[in-house]
């Protein structure tokens, strides 16, 4: 197709996986709903759980920059704890109430949490009964983001899984693109493979229910993020195929995961060259520079979002960086597979977390730069080490050729700092 | 099931963790879920702290629960012990953990650990982060404290004080400082800073000075039954209640002395000529009730501002907040419903709002200038600069920060005089803020500021009333600033009077009516 990078002569495809079962520090897959709500335009979600839910959302949403956002809370109070079917009527109410006020919504996704969980609140056969109740306006859907079930971005996955058996079905043969990509990312892609000679292209999410996607044995789909494992299994059993690819993160990651589509599409060697060789230069440019500041220093990640093995192949390969160890919340072998094949031998694989253990490892590394939470990060900082936020990697614009150098930037960016500050006296 | 947007407080136990976090040598032992865990980045990102909260979490999963939630517990609760090796610990239980009834407080105590283990009881379903932090601090106290032999020199301890606080650090300093200048030593300041260690000696102070009441009243009450220390009441926020404050700590201590004004510049700034234009301006309160209570005297009688309205999201402090507010002539709303409170400004239209984080939200949909006074709190609420809300030097802050939202006397004194001026145009804004941000009312449309959604689906009084044109003209020529006043007047002046069309001297009549 194109002229790859090769192999790895040992990559970690075949690396055993340090796994560990103790005190976890991550969100819970209802942070997900920061970036859902802002991608599905008429969706509203409905969190029905404790004051603690509302607050974790509040927090991680930062500022409380929308008057009224796409979505909320239902607290649960002592009394719908005392009887269950009271808390369903108590839901039908607040529902009805919610669709009055927000005509604009198409789409409401009641989403379960610990507590509703915990009491075994049903609520798909809520969703059921009020899809029933506000039909055909609304569609009434739910999933779990619940800490018990999901870590951080398992909550979209949990969301994108609860839609696929509700997609309508069709024998057209189209691609699907998964995974809710920020708008303007989402529409270089669609450019890059409509160049290509790819047209028939669908999103999962779409940006409004009006567009939602048909599927079915023609489809072919490509995941965007590496964290959409239950989606991935519940498109399958609509009978979509999987097109296996790395991440499309930098330069050689947006380049095999469309070379992988291009294949499946039949598109010549000669039109994917003269389609992506100008796009490919920009990205390797503007790698490059951040590059500079990434190139021969030691990286360790946090599990926080199942991005860390992408990430740390594009940060190796195409910055020039040394990972030292790479944790993941979960390590799915079939998606994270040709990441993992491309990035050579060396660093250790962790899947789970047990902090204080791995906080020892992270203080021994030492790294030039250690990735994590919000909750470390300080605290890291305080010891000397220089950190990236892990969350803003899900937050910014970071897919694909054009972003290929703001991603390596926002690597660069705590280095840079640290070699800059000089508050020391001057002699 | 109540809906709820934005929230003024976590649950409780995250006031436990500002207990927890604020103190030294205290574990806090949780049995909680994963996601739980997010609570730590209130602390290290919005306070800034080195540290990571003295927390374990259990972070219980589906497959645990049913099987071995309970030895998770022990486990994590003997790991903490032996890593970080507190004095003391107190352990408890998550909203989720709550229900699947595993008692935490009494499975640690049977574990035989060598420290004091403290377990609470926080009902997630009923209460919230303030009670969690008086509950805590109170169960912690009430094992630790007990009664001995006062110091030979005048002494008391500072309760209150937390992780997370609102302008808590730098109170400490001032109060600690203003009690040194009349002779008065502190005993413990707690629980921010303390040890459990420390916590023991508390009862050799001679009295406690209750910093705030919405994290220690319970634990100040205790002290004063258990251990014979009565407990200041008035808390010093702004130069009268300090005064009061100092009266009421030489009555509790008579050998202490007067403290220094000298550094006191509020009095004189207020008196000022540049503060004339800050005389009765509307302005509406709302925060926690300790904050609002004291910082509406602040506005009326030292600054001479209007107090429009006022309200607090504790209901435990529901009934000193609406006898306040009586005194004041004002209602008092008591609610933690965000929507309620945007609804209440919109409909009394301050000039200012003092308020919290999310006030100063409000207030920029709203095109309201805000000054937050009280938590729910944000990274800015940490300057890097000394600066109390509390004690002398803390009025002086508390001056400079009422006035800076809004435009300075001489700049509104030149705005009236230039007003027609292309640079004095009505979107420039103060000067000293960055870049003009454009107002709702600009010259184009003739609608009111108001919230991007009407959300409320009240009708809007002033729908029957039609400004005629050359009214709306002329009111264009007022300054922004008083414009939204000059408007308000004119509509309920016509409306008092029948009138449904508001024409130039409608405006004038109006005009005349509400001069002072």
């Amino acid at each position: 197709m194109t002229d790859m990078a090769p192999l790895p002569a040992r990559g970690c495809g075949a690396t055993p996986v340090l796994k560990e079962r103790g005190q976890r520090e991550v969100f819970c897959g209802l942070t997900g709903i920061i970036w859902l709500h802002r991608k599905m335009q008429d969706a509203f979600f409905l969190v029905v759980g404790s004051r603690t839910c509302a607050h974790l959302l509040q927090s991680a949403a930062g500022v409380m920059i929308f008057a009224e956002p796409r979505f909320a809370t239902a607290i649960l109070e002592e009394t719908d704890l005392a009887g269950l079917a009271d808390a369903q009527d108590e839901l039908d109410r607040e529902v009805a109430r919610l669709l009055a006020r927000r005509p604009d919504i198409r789409q409401l996704f009641l989403v379960g949490s610990c507590p509703s969980e915990v009491i075994k609140l049903d609520l798909a056969k809520a969703a059921e009964r009020l899809t029933r109740a506000h039909a055909p306006h609304v569609r009434v859907l739910n999933y779990s983001g619940s800490g018990i079930e999901t870590t951080f971005t398992e909550g979209e996955d949990a969301c994108l899984a609860s839609m696929v058996p509700a997609l309508p079905e069709t024998s057209e043969r189209a691609l699907l693109l998964v995974g809710a990509l920020p708008d303007v990312v989402e529409d270089q892609a669609l450019a890059l493979l409509s160049a290509l000679g790819i047209d028939a292209v669908r999103c999962l999410p779409a940006r409004r229910s009006d567009d939602t996607p048909a599927i079915g044995p023609n489809t072919v789909f490509a995941l965007c993020q590496p964290f959409l494992g239950e989606t991935h299994a519940a498109l399958r059993r609509r009978g979509a195929r999987p097109i296996p690819a790395p991440m499309p993160f930098g330069e050689e990651g947006t380049t095999q995961w469309l070379a992988a589509i291009a294949r499946d599409f039949g598109v010549s060697a000669e039109r994917f060259e003269a389609v992506t060789a100008a796009p490919r230069a920009r990205a390797r440019r503007a790698v490059a520079a951040a590059a500079e500041t990434l190139k021969g220093r030691s990286v360790f990640f946090f599990p926080d979002s199942q991005l860390e093995i992408p990430l740390a192949r594009f940060l190796v390969r195409e910055c020039g960086m040394e990972a030292i160890e790479i944790g993941t919340p979960f390590l799915h072998r079939e998606i994270a597979g040709p990441d993992l094949d491309l990035l050579p031998e060396g660093p250790v694989i962790s899947e789970g977390q047990d902090v204080d253990l791995q906080l020892d490892r992270a203080r021994a590394a030492r790294a030039d730069l250690t990735v994590c939470g919000l909750g470390l990060a300080n605290p890291l900082e305080a010891q000397g080490l220089a950190t990236k936020w892990s969350i803003e990697l899900v937050f910014t614009p970071v897919h694909f050729y054009e972003q290929a150098g703001d991603l390596a930037a926002l690597f660069a960016r705590p280095l840079r700092r640290k070699a800059r500050l000089k508050i020391e006296a001057a002699e | 099931m109540k809906l709820s947007v934005w929230t003024y407080e976590g649950p409780p136990h995250v006031g436990a963790m500002r207990v927890a976090t604020g103190m030294r040598g205290l574990h806090y032992v949780l049995h909680a879920p994963q996601g739980d865990t997010y609570a730590d980045l209130l602390f290290t990102m919005i306070e800034r702290r080195e540290e990571r909260p003295p927390v374990t979490y259990t972070t219980f999963q589906a497959r645990d629960l049913g099987a071995d939630t309970a030895d998770l517990f022990r486990t994590a609760c003997r790991d903490a012990v032996e890593r970080f090796a507190p004095q003391a610990i107190i352990v408890g239980a998550s909203c989720t953990a709550e229900l699947i009834q595993d008692d935490p407080g009494g499975m640690a105590e049977t574990m035989e650990l060598d420290i004091p283990v403290i377990a609470l009881e926080l009902p997630s379903y009923q209460r919230k982060e303030n009670f969690g932090a008086d509950e805590t601090f109170y169960q912690i106290v009430r094992h630790l404290a007990r009664p001995m032999e006062r110091t030979a020199r005048v002494s008391c301890n500072i309760l209150g004080p937390t992780g997370l606080g609102f302008r808590h650090r730098d109170d400490v300093a001032e109060i600690t400082s203003l009690l040194a200048d009349m002779g008065v030593e502190v005993n413990v300041t707690a629980p921010m800073g303390a040890s459990p260690q420390d916590l023991t000696g508390l009862g050799r102070a001679h009295f406690n000075v209750l910093l705030y009441p919405e994290t220690a009243e319970a634990a100040a009450r205790w002290c004063e039954k258990e251990l014979g220390q009565p407990f200041t009441r008035i808390v010093p926020i702004g130069v009268g209640a300090t005064r009061d404050f100092v009266a009421e700590v030489r009555a509790l201590a008579p050998a202490a002395t007067a403290p220094s004004e000298e550094g006191l510049r509020l009095p004189w700034y207020s008196a000022s000529v540049d503060s004339t234009y800050l005389t009765g301006k509307r302005v509406f309160l709302f925060g926690d009730a300790t904050h609002v209570m004291a910082m509406a005297r602040v506005a009326r009688d030292e600054i001479g501002f209007d107090v429009v309205g006022l309200g607090c999201y504790n209901r435990e402090f529901a009934r000193p907040l609406r006898a306040l507010a009586r005194e004041y002539g004002v209602e008092a709303i008591v609610t933690d419903d965000y929507l309620e409170v945007e609804q209440t400004i919109e409909a009394l239209a301050p000039e200012m709002i003092m308020g919290t984080q999310m006030e100063r939200h409000i207030g920029k949909r709203l095109g309201i200038p805000c000054a937050v006074i009280s938590a729910p709190v944000h990274v800015q609420d940490y300057p890097a600069r000394y600066s109390p809300v509390m004690g002398f030097e803390g009025a002086n802050v508390l001056f400079d920060t009422l006035v800076h939202p809004l435009v300075m006397g001489l700049e509104e004194h030149l705005l009236h005089m230039f007003r027609d001026d292309f640079e004095f145009h009505d979107a420039a804004g103060p000067s000293h803020h960055g870049g003009g941000a454009a107002r709702a009312e600009s010259a184009g449309g003739a609608s009111p500021p108001g919230p991007p959604e009407d959300i409320s689906g009240k009708m809007n009084g002033a729908d029957a009333l039609v400004w005629l044109e050359a009214a709306e003209r002329e009111l264009k020529k007022i300054p922004f600033f008083v414009r939204g006043k000059a408007r308000r007047n004119t509509e309920a002046f016509a409306a008092q009077r029948g009138v449904q069309e508001i024409s130039v001297d409608t405006l004038y009549e109006a005009k005349a009516h509400y001069a002072r």
